[in-house]
């Protein structure tokens, strides 16, 4: 039966309204119109102007309030569309395809314009992106220079959200089972050596999935890929084409709901809905090969920085309310880029929680990172709460209630909370304390192994209570230096971003192996290559969650910058032909993987208890040192095995595996420990080794022929199955 | 949007001429959903659209499933470089099968009902 309330009741300008429904947010398809619905506490006039795609001049501007022709008849009308303080009205016969709509708002107090402080940023002279628009245009290409004299230049877009999804949903694979691999999408196929059909894109990554699968991650976190602006604080080289910077990561968001544009193959269509499909395509392809989709999401600032920036959407809507502002009404700059979205405002908190059910729901995402998680739990003061309510809110959220939440757990205004982000029984964390304690234990400090202890345990001493699964193990991530990097360059080398070597941290903890930068001394590259896997078999066989940084399975370099947020080049772009060239090391990656995922053990969910509850003789994790069952807590070399018999609390067997870890400069015997006796020890791992002999496939490790030692060279891990 | 079809060898062979898009498509769905699935398969030529919007992906996927629910099979012919791109970024392309012309389209699926040991 047909719905008595599609037919207009109102006309302006020959098209067809009525009164709209104020839910949800956004433009929606509805039986033969669009629904708009924007909200403004603060304003007191809305105007929605209507646009054929890529056009200068809107096709008509319709007002929320004021005189229209009643339908049918023609007599005029007194009408007003909104319901609190929400706009909304449905426009007949409009091609959605075709479209693209704004709002201009209007308020009482104050019209703070560009460069002044002031609460009310009102201009009813521009036209606003919604924030609740599901598709953008304006940056369809990209890298493709804007018409910077276009008025308008973030579009909102209307998109049709079917889609043939195949059965297909979230995976929901247990967190201890992820092995995370952190990706950006341009990068990792823009290069030419990538061979793909469609480099750079979503659809690229869809290319490269056979190598994510040979890799073994199970899940691919794709840095942010909401609408941004690659040009906002961009820089042109004055005798050339070049752009020298482009917002190149894209940790400056436009839009919450929309998927960037640029990042699609087909984005060059200018039709959103194509840019979704694209994106649910490489999400079920992704799904249908076993691994989940994490987003990078920025939900801490936005694109229009501080009363200098530009005004693209929230602040000229209700300024008060999107953001944090000072008694005198500047920009509170939590964020370290301008503004600080007000995430514990009401709406605020309704608008992120609202992005992300539809990130969940419409894209099948089965997780979010969180950047600069710590400003989401400020007060609308800036001042850090102790029960913050937006983060309480997606940890009991229904359609969140499977996603994966995981917060970086600091902001650039000082509030580090890594141990003590408000969990709530789901939220993790990215581990910096596993990541500068490893770090720092690589290059052979002494005196960490209490602290390496709980790194390598999930961090118990951060977790108790919360399990190994809240901390995300890292040693390297988008920012700071790679892992290649890490082990070839003691300081920063960041000239390439045009701030002086200022930017970017200090605190890398790298060390070079006796050389600056790319060497050609065998001896130097020998060791770069088994700190590298050291580090890989660190992060691997911890307890807790491993995190990936894309390309450190390479080699990958970025040629000793740690900051390269602005570059579309080589610096970013993941380098193919080392896949060849570095064949041992990806081999190395590859059999680490498969061996985390092939033993339960080592991805238990509760914390080990440095005990025997089985009564197998062996408590769940021992600590040995060069003498088997004597660890020597002073150094820089430790050794622990892990009794299968307790993996997963016990409720299932595994191998016993031992760890032997030299950080020391110089070779050590080790003494093993003994196994039951129908059980021997084989080899897995020695990073010590050239390939092929550094690390074997998981079920073939070689049996030890001295069952009761082991030497292991200076600065090297080995690591065995007892089976 | 110019649609014509006729029958050859028992097959529809519809000719589309102009953009399809979310204008056109339903009038394209109208005409051929009916007749997609009376043969043993139907070639849509495509040889003569510029351009196609998601609502055209929509409506091939459409007429797709009409056509594999009575087991007939729908054979894309013409399609141009920018459309077929666009259909294997966006995931449509999976479903289709493709042939260069109308002759070895044909030739398609008389093979595929061979195959299927029902011709």
């Amino acid at each position: 039966m047909e719905r008595i309330d599609i037919y207009p009741t109102h006309e302006y300008c020959g098209y067809k309204l009525r009164p709209g429904r104020p839910y949800p947010f956004g433009a929606t398809i509805v039986p033969g119109g669009i629904n708009f619905s924007v909200f403004s506490r603060s304003a007191n006039y809305c105007v929605l102007a209507l646009y054929t795609k890529g056009e200068r001049e809107p096709l008509v501007e319709i007002p929320f309030r004021g005189m229209f022709s009643k339908a049918g008849s023609g007599e005029p009308v007194w009408g007003e569309f909104r319901i609190g303080n929400v706009y909304t009205m449905t426009v007949f016969d409009l091609d959605y395809e075709n479209i693209e709509y704004g709002y201009r708002f209007d308020g009482p107090d104050g019209h703070a314009r560009r460069g002044e402080s002031g609460f009310n940023r009102f201009d009813p002279s521009v036209v606003l992106l919604d924030p609740y628009a599901k598709a953008i245009g304006g940056r369809d290409v990209w890298g493709k220079e804007p018409d910077w004299s276009e008025p308008f230049q973030h579009r909102g877009r209307v998109v049709y959200d079917d889609f043939d999804w195949e059965g297909d949903r979230p995976l929901e694979v247990p967190l201890e089972d992820l092995v995370i691999y952190e990706a950006h999408v341009r990068s990792f196929t823009r290069d030419a050596s990538s061979g793909v059909r469609y480099p750079g894109t979503f659809a690229g990554i869809r290319e490269k999935i056979p190598y994510l699968k040979s890799l073994g991650i199970n899940c691919i976190e794709l840095m942010p890929i909401f609408e941004f602006d690659e040009f906002e604080n961009s820089r042109k080289d004055p005798n050339s084409d070049l752009w020298l910077k482009l917002n190149y990561w894209g940790y400056s968001t436009v839009g919450f709901f929309a998927p960037k544009a640029g990042f699609a193959a087909s984005g060059r269509a200018g039709d959103g809905t194509m840019v979704a499909d694209e994106l649910k395509t490489l999400v079920k392809e992704l799904h249908k090969n076993g691994i989940e989709v994490m987003l990078d999401v920025v939900f801490n600032h936005t694109a229009e920085g501080n009363e200098n920036g530009p005004l693209i959407s929230f602040r000229g809507i209700d300024n008060v309310t999107y953001y944090i502002l000072t008694a005198e009404g500047y920009y509170y700059n939590f964020s370290g880029t301008g503004n600080t979205l007000n995430c514990n405002n009401p709406i605020v908190r309704d608008m992120v929680l609202d992005s992300l059910r539809y990130w969940a729901s419409e894209y099948h995402i089965d997780g979010f990172r969180f950047d600069l998680a710590a400003i989401l739990g400020r007060d609308q003061w800036g001042a850090p709460l102790a029960n913050p309510p937006l983060l309480e809110t997606l940890a009991y959220d229904p359609i969140l209630g499977k996603c994966k939440l995981i917060a970086e757990a600091w902001d650039a205004g000082g509030l580090y909370q890594v141990g003590s982000f408000p969990a709530y029984g789901r939220w993790a964390e990215w581990n910096g304390k596993f990541r500068d304690g490893i770090r720092r234990f690589l290059k052979g400090e002494p005196g960490l192994l209490g602290d390496v202890a709980q790194r390598l345990q999930g961090s118990p001493d951060l977790y108790r209570g919360r399990g190994p699964t809240a901390s995300i193990n890292f040693i390297t991530a988008h920012d700071g230096f790679t892992l290649m990097d890490q082990v070839s360059y003691n300081e920063k080398h960041n000239w390439d971003n045009l701030e002086d070597n200022n930017d970017g941290g200090n605190d890398n903890h790298s060390w070079n192996c006796g050389w600056e930068g790319p060497s050609d001394d065998y001896w130097i590259n020998a060791l770069r290559f088994q700190q590298i896997k050291n580090a890989a078999t660190l992060m691997l066989i911890s307890q807790g969650v491993p995190m990936i940084l894309m390309g450190d399975e390479l080699g990958r370099t970025q040629r000793g910058n740690n900051n390269t947020y602005g570059h579309d080049n080589e610096l970013n772009w993941q380098d193919w032909t080392l896949v060849e060239k570095n064949a041992h090391l990806l081999r190395f990656f590859q059999h680490m993987i498969a061996f985390r995922h092939a033993h339960p053990m080592l991805r238990n969910r509760s914390h080990l208890t440095n005990t025997d509850y089985k009564g197998t003789g062996y408590a769940d994790i021992t600590w040995h040192g060069t003498r088997a069952w004597q660890a020597d807590w002073s150094g820089n070399v430790v050794a622990f095995l892990l009794s299968g018999k307790h993996a997963k609390g016990g409720t299932v067997d595994d191998d016993f595996i031992y760890v032997g870890i030299n950080m020391h400069w110089d070779a050590l015997p080790f003494e093993l420990p003994g196994l039951p006796a129908e059980l021997q020890w084989r080899i897995f791992a020695n990073t010590s080794m050239t390939s092929p002999e550094d690390i074997w496939e998981p079920g073939s490790e070689p049996v030890l022929q001295d069952q009761h030692g082991f030497t292991a060279a200076g600065r090297s891990i080995f690591v065995l199955v007892g089976k | 949007m110019d649609i014509r079809v006729q029958d050859r060898d028992g097959l529809k062979i519809a000719e589309l001429v102009g953009d399809i898009d979310g204008k056109t498509a339903s009038g394209v769905l109208d005409a051929l959903a009916p007749i997609v699935s009376t043969g043993k398969g139907m070639i849509v030529d495509m040889s003569g659209v510029g351009y196609m919007s998601s609502a055209g992906l929509r409506m091939l996927l459409t007429l797709y499933r009409q056509a594999a629910a009575s087991k007939s099979l729908l054979v894309l012919v013409g399609l141009s470089e920018e459309i077929k791109e666009t259909m294997d970024t966006t995931g449509f392309l999976t479903h289709f099968i493709l042939a260069g012309d109308i002759q070895t389209g044909m030739q398609a699926i008389k093979n595929e009902g061979r195959r299927d040991g029902t011709d």
